[in-house]
């Protein structure tokens, strides 16, 4: 196996470099343009979620090159690959920020390629914006998180299924790593605290890609027979959910008996499957497709037009990079620099719109503020809102239901300026954070 | 959405109070259409727990008429006409939208989007709505969906649908459904306050079914009741969980058998190219998914062009996907891996850069998000065998497994070429002197090798993703498969896929999934360290080869 990395590292570099070498010559990197890098896997295992959000990017920077551009230049995108492979990922992004200068990188799908490049954007004081629901439990100087903290996506989901379909017993079911972890341990506490006995909550972890799903329905079919409504909530990832959702349908799990809520099932993995089955099945996100907004209708329209292909999907992780784009655009044009430490100041409290038809605001804590919504899956791959919060929740990165975490408070504005702020001790510093 | 102006909740308990009245009238004389009209425009008025009400509401009624109604309120075709807000079936053909009226079924002229309003259902208004119509389709004179309308009783255990019931019971003529129907009148009977004779009848009703709703229900009964009926649930609940807990065996069984036949279906074409030739093939995988996006392709053309096809997509498939990936493994043969024999660290590197290489091409082609794989009619949901829940794609793919397992043998028995190919891999300068062209052997066996990945993937296309990491998943469980169960030798394969799938389905519910998997990991390795050949070795000459 070691060999086989080797080789894939090797053959990925020497692609990369040739890509790279075509897409951002030197010769024509002038003065009169602003760069920005785009860091998303291109090969690999991530390809399927990533190429999409390269290409949504390329459309943002488009666009706004056609409304004239950034402090009077245009704008460039730097397109690197760093192929699912997370030490390349730290790699890419010193290239980008070294190499080729770029004023604010976008990028990073796992929370495991995110961890890679931390410190890199750290040590070199350069801009991170990180658009895909994570587990929290992290707040850096030089990235914003504009994808779901558990407080935005998990929580509010959980309280939609204990109050509108009165849920009494949970199956927390996962793949086995970080993100399912530390969401399933938010919940269960969570869950204990509103009441739910140890012997209704049952957990269950899957390795990446497990497609053999029969013998885990079974038992949740048989957990969920007990008498009491039973829900699945999934942090399943990736490729392991079509082989799931398939399994469910096939084994006559309807949505009215036992529905399943997800965390990281949007329009385009439900591209890959027939969804007669699994109408009814939830997700919890912070956009649909389906929303009816003018912003959203206009976006998908722009996009289908850029893409030239009226089928594909829009979701959640584009709306977050539109957001993430667009503020970091507006604080840009607010400093009157791409200087990374002028751009931190002032992109705190920055708002633009949503597309839910709200704005969206950039917090002390480098979260932003959203809607949550909770959709129901439809016959035709798409998601209809059954509910949505009253207002916009501000993304938490510490949780509040972990021990570790829940006297740490994040603010990165002057004075305070730290990421870990312990509110007990009233001293800076502790866990996780830097 | 939910703050509901004044006017509007005066309509909610004017409709409310209509309800009750109409509840008491229906009994006496069945309502008219003209008062159950108000009540459909109810659906479309509230929140979710007012439609669940209005849903009620209309199932009270009992007339069958209003089913038509909430099947399309559950299928999404209900709307709203903002104007007057009236409900109306909305019958889509293309882009244009048709208004049906609910009740009489007569098309009332074409209506613009912007004039409608889908009415939202939730998973709760679906489950009024599948209550509702098991009362109301009971007589039905569909077998399936009285069948349906029983279970949908069953679920609901509602006292007040025994009238209902038994009305049904008299009147059935499929043994089948009557059995189902008389469950669930015991069903409702055991959460009534009927005497406990009736309760002890019901009782040993339930149990005779057997299952974990069965269960479940007695367990329940057990808890609130007293007495005899609580001793009679108690013994019910105890004699079905013990007879279940057999059934669960046979289940993981089963669950083995089948997981075993996809490592087999994955690993029987590695067995010839790595267990007969000995090339270390790293771009097995990527056959397999070749084979799938065969599928895919067959599937998109048929789907376009010849939509009346599509339940024999997958029969057309598999010699097309056999063709495809044979021809591509025949090129990679001749181009690359006729150079690399006698030499497995570059054929290793070599075919692992290869694999990369399909990869990315498929990634090109088709994008790398998933393509979509129908299953046909005749692959899609599951059957009941006593206790055991059988998928009906779980079931061809173990069949199809088989077949392709039981001519492959025969292939290499009695055909020709079977014979070539065990000749010239066994001796290789001996079978070139009595006049075998060997290099052409080599190519046909690389390419009967991929051809037969090329199938795995028509079948797995049935089950898993059909993207470019298909393979992937794939190459290490087939490697496993066929080291563990002995290179060179096909029985070897089949019976290592069939102890490795059973195996891991008695380990999962103990060890959970991933522990599951390192724990058959770590077996193999033991294995391995005892048998160096796997379980059935090859002796003689052919080892040394």
């Amino acid at each position: 196996m070691q060999l086989g990395k080797l080789v894939k590292t090797g053959l990925g570099v020497a692609c990369m470099t040739g890509m790279l070498g075509f897409l951002a010559d030197p010769a024509q990197a002038d003065e009169g343009t602003i760069k920005v890098g785009i860091l998303h896997s291109l090969s690999g295992t991530m390809a399927i979620s990533e190429t999409t959000l390269k290409d949504a990017m390329l459309m943002l920077i488009d666009e706004q090159n056609k409304k004239g551009g950034l402090l009077g230049k245009k704008l460039e995108a730097v397109v690197v690959d760093p192929a699912s492979n997370w030490p390349l990922f730290a790699e890419k992004a010193r290239e980008l920020i070294q190499q080729d200068k770029v004023a604010a990188v976008f990028g990073c799908w796992t929370s495991v390629s995110r961890k890679s490049v931390l410190p890199v954007f750290e040590e070199l004081d350069s801009l991170l914006f990180y658009p895909v629901q994570y587990e929290g439990e992290e707040s850096s100087r030089n990235v914003f998180y504009t994808g779901a903290a558990p407080n935005q996506q998990a929580i509010p989901a959980v309280d939609y299924l204990m109050q509108s379909e009165s849920v009494k017993r949970w199956v927390l079911a996962g793949t086995d790593y970080v993100y399912p972890r530390t969401t399933n341990k938010i919940l269960e506490t969570y869950l204990k605290l509103k009441g739910v006995k140890d012997e209704d909550i049952m957990i269950n972890y899957t390795p990446f890609g497990q497609s053999d799903w029969q013998s885990i329905v079974a038992e949740i079919k048989k957990f969920g027979t007990a008498g009491k409504k039973t829900a699945v909530v999934s942090t399943i990832n990736g490729d392991a959910n079509v082989p799931f959702y398939k399994e469910l349908a096939n084994q006559g799990i309807k949505a009215e008996d036992i529905p399943v809520v997800a965390f990281s099932v949007g329009e385009e993995e439900l591209a890959g499957v027939d969804t007669k089955p699994l109408v009814g099945h939830l997700a919890a996100w912070n956009y649909f497709m389906s929303i009816d907004t003018p912003e959203n209708k206009d976006f998908i329209a722009k996009w289908h037009a850029f893409i030239k292909n009226d089928k594909r999907t829009t979701n959640d992780p584009m709306e977050a990079h539109y957001i993430g784009f667009n503020m970091w655009v507006k604080a840009v044009e607010k400093a009157g620099t791409t200087d990374p430490d002028k751009v931190i100041d002032a992109i705190v409290g920055v708002s633009v719109p949503n597309l839910s038809g709200g704005y969206s605001t950039m917090m002390p804590n480098h979260h932003i503020t959203k809607p949550v919504l909770i959709g129901e899956i439809q016959g035709d791959g798409q998601f209809e809102t059954v509910w949505q919060t009253p207002g916009l929740v501000v993304g938490d990165e510490w949780s509040d239901y972990l021990p570790d975490s829940k006297d740490l408070i994040s603010d990165w504005r002057a004075p305070l300026s730290c990421g870990n702020f312990n509110v007990k001790t009233g001293k800076c510093g502790g866990k996780g954070g830097t | 959405m939910y703050s509901i102006d004044p006017t509007l909740r005066a309509l909610r308990v004017y409709i409310a109070t209509l309800a009750v009245l109409f509840a008491v009238l229906v009994h006496s004389a069945g309502a008219g259409a003209a008062e159950i009209a108000p009540l459909i425009n109810a659906l479309a008025q509230g929140n979710f727990d007012d439609r669940e009400k209005a849903i009620e509401n209309l199932a009270a009624t009992g007339d069958a008429g209003v089913a038509p109604v909430l099947e399309a309120l559950d299928g999404g075709n209900l709307y709203l006409r903002k104007t007057d807000g009236s409900v109306w079936i909305v019958r889509k053909e293309g882009d244009s939208l048709t208004l049906v009226d609910p009740r009489s079924g007569a098309a009332a002229g074409a209506a613009g989007a912007d004039e409608i309003e889908k009415i939202k259902v939730n998973n709760r208004l679906r489950r009024a709505i599948d209550a509702a119509l098991g009362s109301l389709t009971l007589l039905s004179g569909d077998v399936a969906t009285r069948l349906n309308a029983a279970q949908a009783v069953f679920k609901s255990r509602d006292p007040t649908k025994i009238a209902a019931i038994e009305k049904a019971i008299a009147a059935e003529p499929d043994a089948g459904v009557k059995i189902a129907m008389e469950q669930a009148r015991a069903a409702a009977l055991l959460t009534s306050d009927a005497s406990d004779d009736i309760k002890l009848a019901s009782i040993t009703i339930i149990t005779a079914r057997g299952d974990r709703e069965a269960l479940e229900l007695l367990q329940s009964l057990a808890d609130r009741s007293t007495g005899p009926v609580q001793t009679a649930a108690l013994a019910g609940a105890h004699s079905i969980a013990s007879e279940l807990a057999a059934w669960d065996a046979a289940q993981n069984v089963w669950y083995g058998l089948s997981l075993g036949s996809v490592l087999l279906l994955a690993a029987i074409g590695l067995a010839i190219t790595f267990g007969v030739m000995g090339v270390i093939n790293m771009a097995h995988g990527e056959m397999v998914m070749i084979g799938a996006y065969t599928t895919f392709v067959v599937q998109e053309t048929i789907r376009t062009s010849y939509p009346g096809l599509f339940d024999y997509s997958l029969l057309i498939a598999v010699p097309l996907a056999f063709i495809v990936a044979g021809a591509i493994g025949v090129l990679i043969e001749r181009t690359i891996i006729r150079f690399l024999y006698g030499r497995p660290l570059e054929t290793l590197l070599a075919t692992w850069g290869l694999s990369l290489v399909l990869q990315q091409a498929v990634r090109t082609m088709f994008g790398p998000t998933n393509r979509e794989v129908g299953n046909p009619s005749w692959m899609s949901g599951a059957f009941e065998l006593g206790q055991i829940t059988i998928t009906y794609n779980r079931l061809w793919i173990l069949c199809f497994t088989l077949a392709v397992f039981a001519i492959l043998l025969a292939m290499l028995r009695y055909t020709a070429l079977g014979l070539e190919m065990r000749a010239v891999t066994q001796n290789r300068r001996m079978a070139a002197s009595m006049g075998i062209a060997t290099s052409r052997v080599d190519a046909l066996t690389f390419g009967l090798g991929s051809g037969i990945a090329g199938i795995a993937g028509v079948a797995l296309s049935q089950i898993d993703n059909v993207s470019p990491n298909l393979g992937q998943s794939y190459i290490i469980d087939s490697f496993m498969v066929v080291v563990f169960g002995g290179v060179g030798n096909l029985w070897g394969t089949l019976v290592g896929a069939f102890t490795l799938g059973i195996a891991n389905k008695f380990l999962e519910p103990v060890a959970g999934a991933v522990l599951g998997k390192i724990a058959i990991l770590v077996l193999i390795i033991l294995f391995i360290q005892k048998r160096p050949r796997g379980l059935f070795a090859l002796k003689g000459r052919a080892v040394e080869a």
